[in-house]
């Protein structure tokens, strides 16, 4: 704990430094930006010209520079495409900084697979660098909903050094459904969901290695959270299963996984949720006391239960009440 | 869940007074607490409240903790978009019953969540409903006896850490569905008691106006419920005027006396002027 402090505490003493260097981009380069915030930063290979960080399981701080979800990257003849920007402009330099040691393949296309902050605060970096950004079509309007709470929100969460500069930049290349981007010899399809984990789910398939950017639809290991639709979720389940693909990068959690065996886990958590406070509404149970005890036989399965199971569970009471 | 020290021997005070002590006491009670950040939000969401609450209540003078009304909600916000809020009355405090509650958020862009009229022998005692919370506040319920007088609770929630914001979740759904509407009857929980339960729900999205059209980058008008009826065979038992802090999805619970067999009735009129009416028949108690 007090390490944490200190640690934070380093990271917020930085701050000043961090602005100047920003502002003098040829003095200090993006790796070298990152390596000032101490955020150790690796790629990892997934599959030929496919490469995937994995965050940490835990909730974005100012310790872990907000580097929660996992991002993707794949590598065409022309272009390079990147999934999701990181939940900070610190982890979303570190990531271009990584990017031009593999290739020196223009950034093309930004795609980000949903609304939250872990995976979309960096796309101010993005931007810079002149990415096409890519979203669900409902992801604009998602944002325009949520982006200044989120701003707001997380001030206070991951400090005020952090969220410097962070802006909340909504896609302008939309998918309605499905969209085919041409990366120079391999073509990623990327698919609009309904409302599952959000109401502006997107997932990128790379038909060449048959690797699946899954999002947030797929948890491993770290508790799922929902801000959509549990009923839509469990609905999609089996589509999302069908997808040929042989591995996954899932949202949060190991990478890569087998696929389509990395879904058994949120489903049997969702399916069990569900069965819970189904109980509860035909017992005449309120959401209060209903949502206190919901899902709790799956508390020893994940990081981060205590954290998001109880809003998982008021989420899934507001929507079943309806069934 | 404060406790102010401060009850209607402080009336004859003039009101610059109440506030200060109002302040004092709140003061008082986090500095001993020692957390240096729910000092200083409880005390700026005071802080709203005492600004407000002569646009709300002119300056009539608001009893504190008398036991009259009671409010409870989670100490932090699950789902900032659905939080919980159960406001009691106590009828042996209220002899001549409660003309009205009022339901207040401080920090939220439109504080007055819903002002709820309760009817006449209507026997509330208890009603939940869900509210969006858009940052630490204090949550607050102000009852108006028959009497005339004002007594209030309040308790502070904490706003919910991540990513959950007080936005829909499924908002094409939301659109599908609008203007359903759901009852239940829950027969009374204690034989000795002749209440029941409702818990009406209605299919809104309650929409903010807060948001922009991504297109033509204009606000998307405020579209919420704004009056809300729930009758006994033309006999008021509860009405509602609320606004854009009652969650998506409208729903309250609460209990009530019913008199005779007569049918249930709900009126539900939304900012668009579209009236949404249903009933059903009430469904035997048991008794």
């Amino acid at each position: 704990m007090p390490i944490d402090r200190i640690r934070r505490k380093l990271v917020n003493g930085f701050a000043c430094t961090a602005v100047s260097a920003a502002m003098l981009p040829c003095c200090l380069g993006r790796a070298a930006l990152a390596a000032a915030y101490g955020l150790e930063f690796k790629l990892r290979k997934v599959a030929d010209g496919v490469f995937a960080f994995q965050g940490v399981d835990e909730l974005m701080s100012a310790a872990n520079q907000g580097a929660i979800s996992n991002l993707g990257v794949v590598v065409g003849a022309d272009a390079v495409a990147v999934i999701d920007s990181g939940g900070s402009l610190i982890e979303a330099n570190a990531l271009i900084a990584e990017i031009g040691k593999i290739s020196a393949k223009p950034v093309r296309y930004l795609i980000n697979t949903h609304m939250h902050p872990d995976h979309v605060f960096g796309n101010a970096a993005f931007r810079q660098i002149g990415a096409t950004i890519v979203g669900h079509h409902n992801l604009p309007r998602a944002l325009e909903a949520r982006g200044a709470f989120y701003l707001q929100n997380f001030r206070e969460q991951i400090g005020d050094a952090l969220i410097k500069g962070i802006e909340i930049i909504p896609p302008t290349m939309l998918v309605d459904d499905r969209l085919q981007l041409d990366l120079g010899g391999r073509v990623l399809e990327l698919q609009a969901w309904k409302a599952a984990h959000t109401d502006n789910d997107l997932t990128v398939f790379d038909s060449a290695t048959r690797t699946l950017f899954a999002g947030d639809l797929v948890f491993i290991g770290s508790l799922p959270t929902l801000d959509g639709s549990l009923l839509g979720w469990l609905r999609q389940m089996d589509g999302l299963a069908a997808i040929g693909a042989t591995r996954v990068v899932p949202g949060h959690g190991p990478v890569p996984a087998d696929w389509p065996a990395a879904l058994t886990g949120e489903r049997r958590y969702f399916e069990i949720l569900a069965r819970d406070i189904r109980k509860a509404i035909a017992d005449g149970t309120p959401l209060r006391d209903a949502v206190k005890t919901a899902g709790a036989s799956e508390r020893s399965n994940w990081h981060l239960f205590d954290d998001y199971n109880e809003r998982n569970a008021t989420a899934a009471f507001a929507e079943l009440e309806w069934e | 869940m404060q406790n102010h020290a401060y009850r209607s021997r402080q009336l004859g005070l003039p009101l610059a007074a109440i506030f200060a002590a109002i302040i004092l006491a709140i003061g008082a009670l986090f500095g001993a607490s020692g957390a240096a950040n729910a000092q200083q939000t409880t005390a700026s969401s005071d802080r709203i409240w005492q600004d407000m609450k002569g646009d709300v209540f002119g300056d009539r003078a608001i009893l504190v903790d008398s036991g009259v009304v009671r409010i409870e909600a989670p100490k932090r916000a699950q789902d900032a978009a659905i939080v919980p809020v159960d406001i009691y009355i106590d009828p042996a405090k209220a002899p001549a019953g409660i003309k009205s509650v009022t339901l207040i958020i401080d920090v939220n862009p439109a504080p007055v969540a819903a002002t709820f009229e309760i009817g006449k022998d209507a026997g509330v005692t208890h009603l939940s409903t869900r509210v969006r919370v858009d940052d630490y506040s204090y949550l607050r319920a102000i009852a108006e006896t028959q009497g005339g007088e004002l007594h209030m609770a309040q308790t502070f929630v904490k706003a919910s850490g991540g990513c959950s914001a007080p936005a829909l979740k499924n908002q094409d759904e939301a659109m599908a569905t609008m203007g359903q509407m759901k009852l239940r009857q829950f027969p009374p929980q204690e034989t000795m008691t002749k209440a029941q339960e409702l818990q009406l729900m209605i299919r809104h999205p309650n929409n903010s106006g807060l948001q922009r059209n991504p297109l033509t980058q204009y606000f998307i008008p405020a579209h919420f419920v704004q009056k809300l009826s729930v009758s006994q065979a033309d006999r008021l038992i509860l009405s509602m005027e609320g606004g854009i802090s009652i969650s998506e999805d409208p729903n309250f619970r609460f209990d009530f006396t019913a008199h005779g067999t007569g049918q249930i009735q709900v009126e539900a009129i939304d900012t668009d002027g579209k009236v949404f009416r249903n009933q059903w028949p009430l469904e035997a108690t048991g008794l």
